[in-house]
């Protein structure tokens, strides 16, 4: 299965984006309950992109664990000003616009592996995966 | 044209039922959320019941939505219930760290409209429109017909 890129400008994007990022999650075998959590997980980090950064873009991607497990990448990437305090961020119920704060800390329990870079000058990059 | 119009809201006696059947972007949840309210004031309707059963996921952005509807109809004197949510979107929603505060949620349709009548007593006394749901509700000494 081939990579997707989808581009994050409008709130409309981020509904491609759940909805494409499902798609590839019902095609790699994921259970119902796992399609969800990755749909879930798309939604939150695309809003944030399409909230703060204003734009970016989210690769989805087949990934393969050491053991062999198979899985799905998510790198949500954009150019925006970055997060100022990662840590705080993080934080459940930390939020600067007019979420919940749950969209990172949610993130994080909805995947297996979570990592997010984040500067003033390259922005903020989020990578998530989920393994079957 | 607001996306939100192609979700129907429905008055039956009391409660207005809105049956959620598509994914919805933002603008078409803060849409649906006025219309609601709206509904409320103009039909003066005591329950809102909407239904998600179609809903493949609820993120942190629809569940306040749905908390915060269930807050202003509240102080419009009416009460909120959810149904349906399936499984993997309650287990996400959780994991996700949302709570749906002040929302009451039920497994299905049926669940709903018992719990909003026990809330509000008759359930669609005022009406003659919304026979079909009455059959619990009498009043001595008045005999209805059912045209």
């Amino acid at each position: 299965m081939e990579s997707r890129a989808i581009t994050l400008e409008s709130e409309h994007d981020i509904v491609v984006a759940r909805g494409e990022v499902r798609a590839m999650a019902v095609a790699l075998g994921f259970r119902l309950i796992d399609q969800t959590r990755l749909a879930t997980v798309a939604s939150e980090l695309a809003r944030n992109i399409v909230k703060y950064a204003g734009r970016g873009q989210v690769i989805a991607q087949p990934a393969r664990h050491a053991d062999g497990r198979e899985g799905l990448r998510l790198i949500f990437e954009d150019s925006g000003g970055g997060i100022p305090n990662i840590e705080a961020a993080m934080r459940d119920g930390f939020s600067t616009g007019r979420g919940l704060g749950q969209g990172l800390p949610g993130s994080r329990r909805l995947a297996h592996e979570f990592e997010i870079e984040s500067s003033a000058e390259r922005g903020t990059r989020v990578t998530v995966v989920r393994w079957i | 044209m607001n996306g939100s119009q192609r979700i129907p809201i429905l008055k039956v006696g009391r409660v207005l039922v809105v049956p959620v059947q598509v994914d919805m972007d933002d603008q078409t949840v803060i849409g649906l959320q006025e219309r609601i309210l709206s509904e409320l004031e103009r039909t003066g309707a005591r329950g809102v019941l909407i239904d998600i059963s179609l809903l493949e996921m609820v993120d942190s952005f629809i569940g306040r939505m749905l908390s915060d509807i269930a807050a202003m109809a509240r102080i419009m004197d009416a009460r909120t219930v959810v149904v349906g949510i399936q499984p993997a979107v309650a287990i996400t929603l959780v994991e996700l760290g949302l709570e749906l505060r002040g929302v009451d949620t039920v497994l299905n349709v049926d669940e709903g409209i018992k719990l909003l009548r026990a809330e509000f007593g008759a359930y669609g006394a005022d009406d003659d429109e919304d026979d079909e749901f009455q059959g619990e509700w009498h009043s001595f000494g008045e005999s209805r017909h059912h045209a």
